[in-house]
C-alpha cells in the first residue's frame, strides 16, 4: 500500500517537474508540436522519454529501497537488529507478582550470533536471554529457570507493564510479544519495511548472481549456456514450423483442395494454446530437445500457415490479372508477386510465433528440462533461491523484448513498402 | 490487316440464390488494329466485364474472341492491360516494374533496356527509375503501368478506367500522354472510362453501353482524338461539336440510369 502510494506519487511529481523545467528546454517545433488537438489525437500523443527514464529509475529505486540496497541511498526502515529487552510481570498462586527482563539480540540470518549471558536477578521470576534472527520470531519458556512453574499455577500477567492474557500480543520497544495459548512468550522484532531478501532480494544480490552463475553455473550449465538452448530450441523450432507453414499456407491460398483439407485442422489446432500440449508431447517425447522442439514447431506451424495463407489472399487481384498479363507463368507469378506481396503478412505472423515460442519454451522448461531459461528459474525457486529466479525472469523478458525488436528491424528492411500502400 | 474480334460474346451467371445475371447479351464488335476505342455506359452495364473476357480473365457463356486469327482462351502477353490502380509490385523499382514484361519472357537485360529507358523517357520518368513505386504519387504510378504495358510491345492494350481515380489536373496531362502514345506506338486501344468527356476526347470510336442485360447501345465515330495529339485539350472541348455530343451522351446516360432506377423502385413497390 505504501509503495503503491509512494509510486504514485513519484508519478505525479516527475510530471510537474518535467513539465515545468525541461520543456522550457525542449524547443523543436515540428508539425504534431504545433497540433492544439492532441487529447484524442492519438497520433499526437508520442511518448514522452524523460517519463520511459524516470519510470524505470523508480522501479529500481523501490526495489533497492524496500530491499536495503547498498546502491540506493534511500531505504526504508528496516528490521530491527541489536539488543533489546522487555520484562514479564509474573503472578504466583498466591498473588504475589514479580518482574524478570528479557535480554533479546536480535541478528541478521545468516550471521553467528551468541545469546547474550544475564544475571538471573531478584525474585521468584528470573531474567532470560534469547537470541532471534531479524524477519524470525523465538519461543522462550521464560519459566524454565523460574522458582514458580506455570504447572504450578503460575502466569503471566503482563509485558513491559501491559496486561496481556494468553493468545494477545502487545508491541513493546523492538517488536512485538505473544503469549500463546499455553502461556509462553514469542518474541518478534520489528520487521520494519524491508523486503526480506528471500521474497526479494537487492538488486546487487541479483546482478552478483549473474556474474556468479555466468562464471560458476548453475545446475550444471552456465547462464549462457542455459539462455543459448532456450533460444536454441525457440529458433530450430521456430524455423521448422515456417519451413512447413509458409508452403502449407500458399497451398490453401492456391488450391481448393488443400484449403479443404487442411482447413478443419488448422481451424481447430489454432485454437488449442501450445501450454495444452505440454503434457501430450512429454508423453510421445519426453523431456529432452526433440519433445521442446516438436513442441515449439506446433506452436510455430498454426501461426506461420495462417499468415502465409492471408498473405496470399491479401494479394490484389488486380495485380494477378497484371503479371499474367504481363506474360509471367504460374510459377513466375508466386515467385515475383504472390511471395513477395504476402511477406509483409508473413513478418507480422513471424513476431507473433516466435513470442508465443518463447512463451512456451519458458513453460516447457518450467514443466520438465534439463537446462535452459526456464528449468534455471524452476529449479531455483525449490531452492528458494529468489535472486535466481528474478535474474530469470529479467533476462527472459530482455531476451523476448530483443527477439521482437530485432524481427521489427528485419521487417523494416525486408519489406518497407508495409503500410505505404 | 489484324482485328480484334468480338463475336457474339454473352455472358450470365447463376446466383446462390437461385436466379442468375445476364451481364453481358449478344455482344459484337470488330475492332481494327491501331483504333482507339471508348466505352462508356452507366454502371452495371457490363463494360468491365466485356474488358475482363477480353483479356481473358473470364469466360463468356456464348460467343468468342478473335485475335489475329485466333481464339482468346485466357490472359496472354499480346494483350497487356491497365488498371485503375496502376497494380504495380511494390517490392520493385521503376524500371523493375517496367521491364517485368520483357524479364519474364527471359530476355536479357541488354535486350530490353533500350525499351525501357526510352519508355521511361516518354512517361517522363528518367529520374525515377530506381525510385520504390510506393513513393511516387498517384499520377506517375499510373505512368509507370503504362510504360509497364508498353514494354511488354502487346497488340491491344486494354485499360479499364485508368485515369479514374487521379485528381482533375493530372488526368488532364494523363489524357495527353494516351492520346499520345496511342499515336506514336499505333496499337489498338480498349478504354473504359466513366467520364463522358474523357471518352470523346480520347476514342475514335466510343461505344455507349447499356445496362440489364449488358449490350451496345449505340456508337460514333469520333475526330476529337485525331484532332487532340499534340495539342492542348482545352482547345478541343472549345469545339461546339464537342459540348453537342457530350451533352447528347451524357443524356443518353442519364434517361438509362432513371431507367434504372425506375425499374427498380417498380421492383421494390
Amino acid at each position: 500500500m505504501i509503495i503503491l502510494f509512494i509510486y504514485t506519487a513519484i508519478f505525479v511529481a516527475a510530471f510537474f517537474i518535467v513539465r515545468m523545467g525541461v520543456s522550457k528546454f525542449r524547443q523543436m517545433q515540428d508539425f504534431t508540436s504545433l497540433k492544439t488537438v492532441t487529447f484524442g489525437d492519438e497520433s499526437a500523443v508520442r511518448p514522452d522519454r524523460w517519463a520511459s527514464v524516470i519510470s524505470v529509475v523508480t522501479i529500481f529505486l523501490l526495489w533497492g529501497a524496500f530491499t536495503g540496497s547498498k546502491w540506493v541511498p534511500v531505504h526504508a526502515p528496516g528490521p530491527f537488529v541489536g539488543e533489546t529487552e522487555f520484562t514479564y510481570t509474573m503472578e504466583a498462586p498466591d498473588g504475589a507478582r514479580d518482574d524478570a527482563t528479557v535480554y533479546a539480540r536480535v541478528f541478521n540470518v545468516g550471521q553467528d550470533a551468541e545469546v547474550p549471558e544475564v544475571d538471573p536477578g531478584e525474585g521468584f521470576a528470573k531474567n532470560d536471554a534469547i537470541k532471534v534472527g531479524a524477519w524470525r520470531s523465538e519461543l522462550l519458556i521464560m519459566d524454565k529457570n523460574d522458582d514458580v512453574k506455570r504447572k504450578e499455577g503460575a502466569r503471566i500477567v503482563a509485558i513491559d507493564g501491559q496486561p496481556i492474557a494468553p493468545g494477545e500480543s502487545v508491541r513493546v520497544a523492538d517488536g512485538q510479544v505473544a503469549l500463546t495459548g499455553k502461556g509462553s512468550i514469542n518474541f518478534s522484532p520489528a520487521k520494519g519495511m524491508q523486503m526480506e531478501p528471500i521474497w526479494l532480494p537487492a538488486p546487487e544480490a541479483v546482478v552478483a548472481r549473474v556474474g556468479e552463475i555466468a562464471s560458476e553455473g548453475y545446475q550444471n550449465f552456465t547462464l549462457w549456456q542455459h539462455l543459448f538452448w532456450s533460444l536454441f530450441r525457440v529458433i530450430v523450432g521456430f524455423i521448422i514450423g515456417a519451413a512447413v507453414g509458409i508452403p502449407l499456407g500458399y497451398a490453401m491460398g492456391l488450391s481448393d483442395w488443400f484449403r479443404g483439407w487442411f482447413d478443419p485442422i488448422v481451424e481447430f489446432m489454432r485454437p488449442v494454446p501450445p501450454l495444452a500440449l505440454i503434457p501430450l508431447v512429454i508423453i510421445w517425447a519426453g523431456i529432452g530437445e526433440s519433445g521442446k522442439i516438436i513442441l515449439l514447431f506446433l506452436a510455430a506451424l498454426w501461426i506461420m500457415t495462417i499468415s502465409a495463407r492471408a498473405g496470399v489472399s491479401g494479394v490484389a487481384i488486380s495485380k494477378v490479372h497484371a503479371a499474367y498479363s504481363l506474360g509471367a507463368s504460374k510459377w513466375q507469378l508466386m515467385r515475383h508477386v504472390i511471395m513477395p506481396n504476402s511477406l509483409p503478412e508473413i513478418f507480422t505472423g513471424a513476431r507473433v510465433a516466435m513470442g508465443v515460442c518463447w512463451g512456451t519454451v519458458v513453460a516447457a522448461e518450467l514443466v520438465a528440462a534439463e537446462k535452459g531459461a526456464g528449468m534455471m528459474v524452476m529449479v531455483a525457486s525449490r531452492f528458494q533461491n529468489t535472486d535466481i529466479v528474478i535474474m530469470g525472469i529479467i533476462l527472459i523478458g530482455i531476451i523476448g523484448y530483443g527477439i521482437d525488436i530485432l524481427m521489427r528491424k528485419a521487417e523494416a528492411w525486408l519489406v518497407p513498402w508495409k503500410g505505404r500502400i | 490487316m489484324s482485328t480484334l474480334s468480338i463475336e457474339n460474346i454473352s455472358m450470365r451467371f447463376d446466383l446462390p440464390n437461385g436466379g442468375h445475371v445476364q451481364a453481358l447479351k449478344d455482344v459484337s464488335l470488330e475492332i481494327k488494329t491501331g483504333e482507339l476505342m471508348s466505352v462508356l455506359g452507366p454502371s452495371g452495364c457490363g463494360k468491365t466485364t466485356l474488358l475482363n473476357i477480353v483479356a481473358g480473365f473470364l469466360a463468356p457463356t456464348e460467343g468468342r474472341i478473335m485475335l489475329n486469327d485466333h481464339l482468346v482462351t485466357g490472359p496472354d502477353a499480346e494483350r497487356g492491360m491497365v488498371f485503375q490502380q496502376g497494380a504495380l509490385f511494390e517490392w520493385m523499382s521503376v524500371r523493375d516494374n517496367v521491364s517485368f514484361g520483357p524479364r519474364m519472357a527471359g530476355k536479357r537485360e541488354k535486350e530490353w533496356a533500350e525499351t525501357v529507358d526510352h519508355l521511361l523517357d516518354v512517361v517522363g520518368l528518367q529520374d525515377f527509375k530506381e525510385k520504390a513505386v510506393y513513393e511516387l504519387s498517384g499520377g506517375m504510378q499510373q505512368r509507370v503501368a503504362l510504360a509497364r504495358c508498353l514494354a511488354n510491345d502487346p497488340d491491344v492494350i486494354l485499360m479499364d478506367e485508368p485515369l479514374g481515380a487521379l485528381d482533375a489536373l493530372t488526368r488532364e496531362k494523363m489524357q495527353g500522354l494516351v492520346l499520345k502514345l496511342w499515336k506514336e506506338t499505333g496499337k489498338t486501344i480498349i478504354l473504359i472510362t466513366h467520364s463522358v468527356e474523357e471518352a470523346l476526347l480520347l476514342g475514335e470510336r466510343l461505344l455507349v453501353m447499356a445496362p440489364r442485360p449488358g449490350r451496345i447501345h449505340k456508337e460514333y465515330r469520333l475526330p476529337f482524338a485525331d484532332d487532340g495529339v499534340g495539342k492542348d485539350l482545352r482547345e478541343v472541348k472549345k469545339n461546339p461539336e464537342f459540348g453537342q455530343k457530350r451533352e447528347e451522351i451524357l443524356s443518353m446516360i442519364w434517361d438509362m440510369e432513371e431507367e434504372i432506377m425506375g425499374r427498380t423502385e417498380e421492383a421494390s413497390a
